[in-house]
């Protein structure tokens, strides 16, 4: 326990800011992964084959390659992708991206992919007489999405957006490779200098045990929410 | 872009394939077993046993890969007790260490995927075979293990596919394996791109062999 203490003795507030860290890129993944979504579901509902074609590559690339893989072509490419497109304009200097931001937007690529699949399922499944309905009653486009579509959406998604969500806060433990300290990096410097690993790693599965099941918590109140009258 | 590299490359990437299918299909194969053992236990009425197993895949799945394989490589090393049994012998190679992290892993999912299998088949059948006067240990292995696999089939197909991306994990544990070897490409040519879509690419190829494969399983075991 004394090597949980908060301050200069121990690494119990290390390993709070490491677990806010991981929270942190979580969330900001996710919403990424959202806004990737938010591109590539239309995409794959298109009726267009080449847009088709667009989207089927990115899902199926992404949920077939190794997440680690991934993390290494943002970890080793990021800067030199941001720098090209930097030397464009006219700007030489050496540009490093900070490890947040790299890791967030790999972690980000990957649940994205997995969200759209949620999306495109979820829309599939409602019922075509909803669309038509709406039309025949005149309602435009965007007011048919946000208020025939989106609600329905929602409460089918849910509940494979919690496991999206779970996968991306597994998925985060990957990018302590590229040195961000979240729980695994923390744990890993903890572990190295104390020679005490056994500890360090079940308490960082502790620490995701704990995030895993007070997430799924919540979510459960969100489903309950969503899915009132039904 | 550097075609050069990508040609140089690729037998490398080859050669370490191997070690990433020696790693798949050995866990694959004890993860089956830890799979039904905890599916069983599942379903037993006895709490502690149902409690035991429930738990296990509890933590398996709400915990990363990457701890599990720490915590057995690195952590187990450090039990003095263990460093003097035979066990150690084991446990004291990287390869079988990430062999039993992922056994472990695969073997939660399976467990949860062969349950709800289990759980899926008609009480028909089983009174069926019953009233016939078919013992329950034949009824066991001759009705409810094929169907259960018939059924866990297409969920079965993702989990092998997620165990091959996972063992991708096992670079970080010094194993050479396409992508530990990937790796070391990219950080001594600093070319990602081009070393990520030769090796993407063989991991695709090997997601869409494996995919097919449960899609003609499914099709040769429908009913």
């Amino acid at each position: 326990m004394e090597l949980l203490a908060f301050g200069k003795t121990g690494w119990g507030d290390e390993l709070f800011y490491a677990t806010l860290m991981t929270l942190a890129v979580s969330v900001t993944a996710m919403l990424i992964g959202f806004f990737f979504a938010l591109i590539f579901t239309p995409l794959k509902l298109s009726k267009y084959k080449t847009l088709n074609l667009i989207g089927n590559f990115y899902t199926t690339v992404i949920r077939g390659v190794p997440e680690l893989l991934v993390i290494y072509l943002f970890f080793f490419g990021g800067s030199g992708a941001i720098m090209y497109v930097a030397s464009m304009f006219g700007y030489y200097e050496y540009i490093e991206i900070n490890a947040f931001i790299t890791g967030s937007f790999a972690i980000g690529i990957i649940s994205g992919a997995y969200s759209t699949e949620v999306f495109r399922g979820a829309i599939q499944s409602i019922d075509k007489g909803q669309f038509e309905a709406s039309k025949v009653l005149g309602i435009k486009k965007h007011v048919q999405f946000y208020k025939v579509v989106l609600p329905q959406m929602l409460r089918l998604a849910i509940p494979n957006l919690s496991n999206v969500w779970q996968i991306t806060l597994k998925d985060t433990s990957l990018i302590s490779v590229t040195g961000l300290v979240e729980i695994m990096r923390q744990s890993y410097i903890a572990a190295g200098s104390t020679r005490d690993p056994l500890f360090f790693y079940s308490f960082a599965a502790v620490l995701y045990l704990l995030l895993t099941y007070l997430s799924m918590k919540l979510i459960n109140r969100l489903e309950v929410k969503y899915s009132r009258g039904y | 872009m550097d075609f050069e590299l990508m040609i140089i490359s690729f037998p490398k990437l080859l050669n370490a394939t191997v070690i990433t299918l020696k790693l798949l299909s050995l866990s694959l194969f004890f993860g089956l077993f830890i799979g039904l053992i905890f599916a069983v236990l599942r379903m037993n009425k006895n709490p502690i046993l149902n409690k035991f197993s429930y738990g296990y895949s509890y933590i398996f799945r709400g915990t990363p890969l990457l701890v599990q394989i720490f915590i057995i490589y690195f952590g187990l090393g450090q039990i003095e007790y263990l460093r003097s049994t035979v066990l150690w012998i084991i446990l004291k190679e990287p390869y079988w260490c990430a062999i039993i992290a992922f056994a472990l892993n695969t073997g939660a999912y399976t467990s949860e995927i062969l349950r709800s299998a289990f759980q899926t088949i008609k009480p028909g059948f089983i009174e069926a075979g019953k009233s016939l006067g078919i013992s329950n240990k034949i009824i066991f292995y001759k009705i409810q293990i094929p169907i259960a696999i018939r059924q866990s089939l297409p969920a079965y197909g993702n989990e092998i596919i997620l165990m091959m991306k996972g063992t991708s994990l096992a670079s970080t544990v010094t194993l050479m394996d396409l992508t530990g070897v990937a790796k070391y490409i990219i950080s001594t040519t600093f070319k990602p791109i081009e070393v990520f879509i030769v090796a993407g690419s063989i991991y695709l190829f090997m997601t869409f062999v494996i995919h097919n494969l449960i899609k003609y399983l499914e099709k040769k075991y429908s009913y």
